[in-house]
């Protein structure tokens, strides 16, 4: 999120005022701003590359109270704090980094949850280096930004590990029913967000765990399954209900919510069919799409076959085509579960891959392989109908494309042969067609995305709202989570601005 | 967590399976599936539904026993509970008034194509059913499906009943008695479905197939089960399941089916000798 927008006065106001206050006046003076410059970023820990590619532990340790206070030191709390604006959720980054440095995690805690309900995942999986450490001023003035993302991660972790976890009051309850469609980042984030305004909130998810996402793409070793666990348990403490096991349009249809009373509605239904290559092959044995290779190694815990009964076909040399996070996760598991080269074969250059950098870095060390500028142009099978090798072009970098990177063109007579028999093809997906299917009333894109009204993110039906995925196509769970942001305000105005129930009733009485 | 009902053996190695789902049972169109997971470590597979309840809030279906999930499905009892059973998925077969339609089914599939021959009865078709069993005790269903049809075959590879050829020489001699049948549909096992659409290619017949590839999600999301028809790629838990078997892939589909055929075995192993120490 690098555009440039003005940042709303509200926001402006907020953060002005707690620039202003007294303590954090004097915590600036405390250390002069020369001194902070001087003070090196922060390392967290991770565990050794060689040890972390044989489990599915995590891989980064975190920051301890030491290092997250140094860390703190290092954000020179500066008047104009673009970090904020960088922020898809728009946290009061300085806040919340200034009650760090003064040692009292609790207050920097409930800060962050005023904004962000899911510090402890997006602390792990935002991409900051683009967002907020990219417009941070300590980097403006040192070349290295903050840890923003490692200090969000170590005050949630703090919290849940600590057992502070704060619940905030509720507002008596409003009477109104909100359904929620999915319970990925931005039905979540909705969900807690609304929760927060004394609405009744149930959220319908397919799968029998919620999470989205969060619990069928990201692996183990990125996410904690028990660190979302903990997410989703603060957001029933809310009370937030999860119906899983529920498919909205087949289980029950949009239309039949509303006859049930629900007033308001959040489409999160996130991804949908994956996108293939389109090329020869690609039905042979072995050859996955990230989605489903994902599901089941982290939903289905096929790493653990066969305690667990879902298998998972493992590879000796496994491929990876794409060069995004999907892509990452996927070629960091195969060589976890024993691949002898793990490789990712990109059609572009290091520099275009929209993968995290700290995740491009874990896979190098990892031993991961990386073949740039190179696509498939058909899989060959054997006579059991295995894939056992590929045919790549070399490709070499064009003019611009549409979305301003370099398009990549192939390079005539350059084929070559990869010998593989695991191949995850991780070149995105388009958005879940379960929703538009079965409501009719719903306008959709030509890629099959709900339509919104990006400020609002309101759909062509009343009282109907959606983000994520389901209107992006393939994007981060970081905006998937400020879609839902922008939804729950509005949302919140619109169940606010309908009659009051008892006003309804008294309209029909009269009627009779 | 749905509550089991009932599980009872219909004949050997397979079972039927009625579980507590009234609002799968109150949305449920015939041809459609649910997935169910046996246990926390189980797979989720995907069951044809054989029948449904809208009073009782049930759905009852019929599996074969074949893998580590079934086998766990198949000693499941009354009162016990699965923690997925999640449906109605994928699209309900189309049912119009063709005029003479056949419903060739075996092995599981006797029970999954009851509700779409009750289905094609009820819009005024004259339904002739086409069973196949191996063996005259493999038979089950028989009441229940004569009662929705017009005309009732069994084919059986022993003397009990009158053909003994294999479904589809049966359909061929059916197709060449009647002076005109407009669709057939089938569900059973991979082969058999392949061997009806190959039998109806020459007579040009129209037939469906349900088709069965493994699936993982079953909503859409991860595409394991794709399918090539028509030289298309289709997602059968979204697309389908029911395609024209005469457009169907069918070596793709037969290969796909076995990728976890190794896998599968081993997990069996793994579970018995826990099972049964």
């Amino acid at each position: 999120m690098t555009d440039k927008k003005e940042m709303p006065a509200e926001l402006k106001q907020s953060l002005k005022a707690e620039f202003s206050k007294e303590w954090r006046k004097e915590l600036r003076k405390s250390i002069p701003v020369k001194e902070r410059m001087k003070i090196a970023r922060q390392k967290m820990s991770e565990r050794n590359p060689e040890e972390r590619n044989q489990d599915f532990n995590e891989v980064n340790l975190g920051l301890d109270a030491k290092a997250a206070i140094k860390e703190a030191q290092r954000c020179l709390d500066c008047a104009n704090p673009q970090c904020v604006m960088g922020c898809p959720v728009g946290i009061d980054i300085p806040s919340f980094i200034k009650w760090i440095e003064i040692g009292d995690f609790v207050k920097s805690i409930r800060k962050m949850k005023e904004t962000n309900s899911l510090p402890a995942i997006c602390g792990r999986v935002c991409p900051q280096e683009t967002q907020c450490e990219a417009v941070c001023t300590t980097k403006k003035a040192t070349g290295i930004p903050v840890a923003i993302g490692n200090l969000e991660r170590f005050i949630a972790d703090y919290e849940r590990e600590n057992g502070k976890m704060f619940i905030p009051d509720i507002p008596p309850p409003t009477g109104r029913k909100v359904a929620i469609l999915g319970a990925g980042p931005a039905g979540l984030t909705v969900a807690g967000d609304l929760a927060k305004q004394g609405h009744q909130i149930t959220i319908f998810e397919a799968l029998h765990v919620a999470g989205g996402v969060l619990v069928y793409g990201i692996p183990e070793f990125r996410l904690p399954k028990k660190t979302l666990q903990a997410e989703v348990e603060y957001l029933e403490r809310l009370g937030v209900e999860i119906k899983t096991n529920f498919v909205v349009g087949f289980t029950a249809t949009l239309d039949d919510l509303k006859k049930e009373g629900y007033d308001a509605f959040f489409v999160g239904t996130g991804a949908g069919l994956p996108n293939f290559m389109r090329i020869p092959g690609e039905s042979l044995i072995g050859i996955y799409s990230a989605n489903e290779y994902l599901t089941r190694v982290n939903l289905m815990k096929a790493y653990e076959f066969p305690e667990y009964d879902t298998p998972v076909y493992l590879g000796k040399n496994a491929v990876v085509l794409g060069g995004g996070n999907v892509a990452m996760d996927s070629v960091r598991i195969a060589k976890r579960l024993g691949a002898e080269s793990s490789t990712i074969v990109y059609r572009r250059s290091r520099v275009e891959m929209p993968a995290r950098v700290e995740e491009v870095h874990h896979a190098e060390e990892e031993g991961i392989k990386f073949h740039f500028l190179t696509a498939p142009t058909k899989f060959i099978g054997d006579e059991k109908g295995q894939v056992k090798a590929m045919e790549c072009i070399q490709m070499e970098l064009g003019e611009p494309d549409s979305s301003g990177r370099r398009r990549p063109v192939p390079i005539e007579g350059s084929e070559f042969i990869m010998e593989v028999d695991l191949v995850v093809v991780a070149i995105g997906n388009s958005p879940n067609p379960l929703i538009p299917q079965t409501t009719p009333q719903l306008k959709v894109g030509k890629w099959g995305n709900v339509e919104v009204d990006w400020d609002t993110m309101a759909t062509s039906m009343k009282g109907v709202y959606a983000g994520g995925d389901i209107i992006r196509g393939g994007a981060t769970v970081i905006l998937a989570m400020g879609d839902a942001r922008i939804a729950a305000a509005e949302m919140d105005k619109y169940l606010k601005s309908l009659k009051s129930k008892t006003q309804k009733t008294k309209k029909t009485n009269n009627k009779k | 967590m749905a509550k089991i009902l009932r599980r009872e053996r219909l004949v050997p190695n397979i079972h039927l399976l009625e579980v507590h789902a009234p609002e799968v049972a109150k949305k449920c169109k015939p041809g459609q599936f649910v997935i169910i997971m046996p246990d926390e470590k189980g797979e989720r597979i995907p069951l044809t539904i054989a029948d449904w309840d809208i009073k009782k809030g049930s759905i009852t279906t019929a599996f074969m026993i074949v893998g580590t999930s079934t086998h766990k499905l198949s000693l499941l009892n009354a009162g016990d509970e699965v923690p997925v059973f999640v449906g109605p998925l994928g699209m309900p077969s189309k049912i119009e008034q063709y005029g003479t339609v056949v419903c060739a089914g075996g092995c599981f599939g006797i029970a999954a194509i009851y509700p779409i021959a009750r289905a094609l009865k009820k819009a005024g078709n004259k339904v002739i059913t086409l069973l196949d069993v191996k063996a005259n005790f493999l038979l089950y269903w028989e009441d229940k499906l004569k009662e929705v049809s017009d005309q009732f075959f069994v084919s059986a590879r022993d003397s009990y009943y009158d053909c003994k050829d294999y479904i589809p020489k049966a359909l061929k001699n059916i197709i060449k008695k009647e002076s005109e049948i407009n669709r057939v549909i089938s569900i059973g096992c991979t082969y058999l479905m392949y061997t009806c659409s190959e039998a109806t290619k020459t007579s040009g017949v129209k037939t469906m197939v349900s088709l069965n590839p493994i699936m993982v999600d079953g909503t859409g999301m991860c595409g394991a089960c794709r399918v090539t028809v028509d030289g298309k790629t289709k997602f059968a838990c979204v697309d389908g399941p029911d395609f024209d078997g005469h457009l169907v892939d069918w070596e793709e589909l037969f290969t796909r089916r076995k990728a976890y055929f190794e896998d599968e075995v081993q997990s069996l192993c793994y579970w018995e000798r826990n099972q049964f120490p």
